[in-house]
């Protein structure tokens, strides 16, 4: 259990002497869930703070609009939607496993995500990571965890589910200061984006 | 400032255990983190789980696996329990695979329920995996199941997520 220092606001593993006291390493910066209705222009985390080392986006998600079982969001730094992003994916359809590749895009693949054609309240999951994202050295990069499964449900194999590992890159050492989640059409109520910052030592 | 991700609970499975439960899962978290470190006592390393002690044909899979050969894929429909792993865990001696499992939005009472992890089995290979439950209910327990039995040092650690 840990101990919060009424005078210093920092909290310590334990009461025993000798012991390092610590700020929590692992914060949530805000969150969105779309409301009634749904949100046709994605959903946006604006004036994030330089003070993180890493940012992680967890959520659910579905769109509404596009026909099929499935799609996908892409990411934007900055308001950025030139082409200057690059990624690669490497995904499972449950029949078998491809690969792409694509530089000078106009944004980097967020997740896979349900869509109107899915199984009655089916959402895609996604962990999202954002590595040193305030740094003005480097480009950004990018790597997801995203699926989602529709019990053997669609006309095609990515119809019926899919699991996807995925990396990209911004090629801008700007540091992120905002970043904007949409896909081709309308996100669905009950979509959930959370940002997290984490921090180094 | 509060802390937004913290252990829940920790099972040291004993030798021959061949399942542990998740009990009374607060419902205060957003999402939860499930980190297995295990080996099996027998051949049969498979790992899966089920939630709120359903055992309806109600989870299904998608994976994504590979073996240091090719990648490949399979489907899982309509199952009586989920799989959190492709490979299974190892069975070597002192030899021990990871598991990191994420459950989003666990006690919400509006949306399917929908996991994504990913895995090592270094007798095996590396895999991905999205499970459905296909139920509304909040998730209040875990149950995790070996293919046969757990062997001892094996460790899975339950963590919550808050967001603001």
């Amino acid at each position: 259990m840990a101990v919060r220092s009424l005078k210093s606001g920092k909290y310590s593993r334990s009461l025993l002497v000798g012991n390092n006291a610590y700020t929590p390493a692992y914060d949530s910066i805000a969150t969105v869930t779309v409301g009634s209705g749904g949100s046709s222009t994605g959903i946006q985390f604006t004036s994030i703070p330089s003070t993180y080392t890493h940012l992680q986006i967890r959520g659910l998600a579905r769109e509404t609009v596009t026909a099929g079982n499935y799609t996908s969001f892409y990411i934007y730094f900055n308001s950025d939607t030139t082409n200057n992003y690059s990624g690669h994916y490497l995904a499972g359809n449950g029949a078998s496993a491809s690969a792409y590749a694509w530089t000078s895009n106009s944004g980097i693949l967020g997740s896979f995500l349900t869509s109107v054609d899915a199984i009655a309240n089916n959402f895609g999951a996604f962990v999202i990571d954002i590595l040193d994202y305030a740094n003005t050295n480097k480009y950004k990069t990018v790597r997801t965890l995203n699926g989602f499964d529709n019990n053997g449900n669609g006309a095609t194999d990515f119809n019926k589910g899919a699991v996807d590992l995925s990396s990209g890159s911004w090629l801008s050492t700007n540091a992120i200061t905002s970043i904007k989640l949409t896909g081709p059409s309308t996100l669905a109520q009950y979509s959930t984006f959370a940002l997290y910052g984490i921090k180094g030592s | 400032m509060a802390f937004t991700y913290e252990p829940i609970a920790t099972i040291n499975l004993t030798a021959g255990a061949t399942n542990y439960t998740f009990s009374s899962i607060p419902s205060t978290y957003t999402d939860l983190v499930m980190v297995s470190y295990l080996r099996a006592g027998s051949t049969n390393s498979s790992y899966v789980l089920r939630f709120n002690s359903d055992s309806g044909s109600n989870y299904s899979n998608t994976v994504l696996y590979g073996d240091g050969s090719s990648p490949g894929s399979n489907r899982y429909s309509s199952q009586t329990s989920a799989y959190l792993t492709y490979y299974g865990f190892p069975t070597t001696t002192s030899t021990f695979g990871t598991i990191i499992t994420n459950f989003q939005n666990y006690s919400n009472t509006t949306t399917n329920k929908t996991f994504i992890g990913k895995s090592q089995n270094s007798n095996s290979g590396v895999d991905a995996v999205v499970g459905l439950w296909r139920s509304t209910s909040a998730i209040s327990s875990i149950t995790i199941y070996a293919g046969d039995t757990f062997a001892s040092g094996s460790v899975v650690t339950l963590y919550g997520i808050k967001a603001a």
